[in-house]
């Protein structure tokens, strides 16, 4: 019998999760780094089972696409929960390199410029 | 009970060791992406895991996600959803700043995605295979058609260019101000070359005052 392929249906639909919801108010690009914020750890009351692992993994910086793969959760998903968490202060997200434009500001792109040099 | 299928099981098992963070603390810390695009088995995995600290990590995109009016799946469980496979990999240049490299496939197909990704992103590196050239014209018509920063990057997967630089630029009408380079995706001082390449590029146009001549 064959293994169970990658694409098979998961038992829970990923988007359940999220409660049918596809995308968060919280504007979270993928390279956003976030992380737990200081005694988001253990705040039961607040945190949701889905927001625990994340809480967890989230005490050392990782941006969004990290969260997704590392808890095998599709992007979008991992998006929503962690906007969520971000509104009711579990995680902290650290500042993104575009600016109103979408743009990054020249400032970051000579600070990676010299990062990338000195590789 | 949800608790024991989730999370689910991915294609990619998470990596076992948790890639050392240069600094711990809370200080403030920002992030930039770059993005690698080309066709299939062009090298795009191979030129981020080049520079890449952590081995190239592979995330999926639910296709479910372009749509533009339906935010409650619930209303449409039928929906399809098909999943696009992205990787990705981090380079930390000093204790405060991750820059992040996205390999994406370029074809027309996974446009929804890109208007996304490209969100705040540097700019593009299309890595183009001189053998299948054709696999980047998607790619290109992309950036093109959004008037995004790029150059282009021929892996010379042999060492050795089959075509010449301006032999690809000409194939590829590519606009004489766009940055045609030779690079080895599985060398990381190559890549990191190919990097600043992109870098300066976009700081060269950030500089220039839009329609302004040369």
């Amino acid at each position: 019998m064959e293994e169970l392929s990658n694409d098979a249906t998961p038992i829970v639909r990923p988007y359940a999760r999220t409660r049918g919801r596809t995308r968060s108010d919280y504007d979270l690009p993928i390279e956003a780094l976030v992380t737990t914020a200081d005694g988001a750890v253990g705040d039961d009351a607040r945190m949701n089972p889905e927001h625990r692992p994340i809480a967890d993994l989230c005490r050392q910086v990782q941006s969004v696409a990290e969260v997704a793969v590392r808890l095998a959760l599709p992007l979008g998903v991992a998006r929503v929960l962690l906007g969520d968490m971000a509104r009711i202060g579990l995680v902290i997200v650290h500042a993104t390199a575009g600016d109103a434009t979408g743009q990054p500001p020249v400032a970051l792109l000579e600070k990676v410029l010299s990062g990338l040099r000195q590789l | 009970m949800t608790g024991p299928v989730w999370p689910r099981p991915g294609p990619t098992p998470p990596d076992p060791a948790m890639p050392p963070v240069p600094d711990p603390s809370r200080a403030s810390r920002s992030s930039a992406k770059i993005v690698v695009a080309g066709g299939f088995g062009v090298g795009k995995t191979t030129f981020v895991g080049a520079v890449s600290e952590i081995t190239p990590l592979r995330t999926e995109a639910l296709m479910t996600e372009a749509s533009t009016d339906v935010d409650d799946l619930g209303s449409t469980p039928d929906k399809e959803t098909t999943t696009v496979a992205m990787d990705f990999g981090r380079v930390s240049l000093g204790d405060e700043l991750i820059l992040y490299l996205f390999g994406t496939p370029g074809q027309h197909r996974f446009w929804f995605m890109w208007d996304d990704l490209m969100r705040g992103a540097i700019g593009v590196v299309v890595l183009v295979d001189t053998r299948r050239l054709g696999d980047c014209f998607a790619a290109v018509d992309f950036v093109e058609d959004r008037g995004l920063n790029y150059i282009v990057a021929v892996n010379c997967f042999d060492g050795i260019a089959r075509h010449g630089v301006q032999d690809v630029r000409e194939a590829l009408s590519i606009d004489p101000d766009v940055p045609v380079v030779l690079t080895d995706a599985r060398q990381r001082e190559s890549v990191k070359q190919t990097l600043i390449e992109l870098v300066e590029h976009v700081l060269r146009q950030r500089r220039q005052p839009v329609g302004s001549p040369g």
